[in-house]
């Protein structure tokens, strides 16, 4: 019986989750703030069906599994990089350099400094420490 | 009692990717349609797991886990394409 209401908690919890992720993508007004609502509560919602899934399966069939745990953690694992990607593409298609706060240093932000002028700057500190 | 849960998750789930499909038909820019195709992929896997439970069988982990890899892949590879113009360099 408790375990029941385990289960049931998990699912309904899971449920309601991921109803609010995929709500916040269509409901928040900004890109970047889009971005939050599935990486972030949609994960959390299947995670939380996939650990209802593997205790009714361990509970209530008898049957221990670990597939559901391989996916959660595959699941956790790669939602914040295609997260940082996301944003990425957003920052390099919506924004120009010149609209974000300054960096306090003389280079860029990473995300727009060009290979050849960041292995440069590189080269320059390697030949620098040795010296100091 | 579980019956009633799973039921009402299928329907939230449901819901979500019904959302996430008018997000992809009417996205503002394409940066949102990605994101909405990579929580597609998301909602879709819980509603596979649901559905195993549903029908008491583990042959449908398998069968997520391989749509989570692919998820995984297109989404970096759209973003790739997206951000330098090319998948592999």
């Amino acid at each position: 019986m408790l375990i029941d209401i385990l289960i049931s908690a998990c699912l309904v919890i899971s449920g309601i989750f991921g109803l609010v992720g995929s709500f916040g993508l269509i409901k928040l007004p900004d890109p970047m703030m889009r971005l939050h609502a599935p990486t972030k509560a949609t994960t959390l919602g299947v995670g939380g069906a996939l650990i209802a899934s593997m205790l009714y399966f361990y509970f209530v069939l008898g049957n221990f599994s670990f597939h559901e745990l391989m996916i959660t953690l595959f699941l956790f694992l790669t939602a914040p990089i295609t997260g940082h990607f996301i944003a990425k593409t957003h920052l390099h298609l919506m924004h120009k350099p010149a609209d974000l706060p300054p960096t306090g240093t003389e280079r860029p932000w990473a995300s727009y400094e060009s290979d050849a002028e960041r292995q440069r700057i590189e080269a320059e500190q390697a030949t620098e420490t040795p010296r100091a | 009692m579980i019956e009633y849960a799973l039921y009402f998750a299928f329907a939230c789930f449901g819901l979500g990717l019904l959302m996430n499909i008018y997000r992809v038909i009417s996205a503002p820019a394409v940066g949102d349609r990605i994101l909405a195709l990579d929580t597609m992929v998301v909602n879709a896997i819980a509603l596979l797991a649901l559905y195993g439970i549903h029908k008491g069988t583990t042959v449908y982990f398998e069968a997520s886990m391989i749509i989570a890899m692919t998820g995984f892949i297109s989404t970096v590879s759209y973003t790739r394409f997206l951000l330098r113009g090319d998948i592999i360099e």
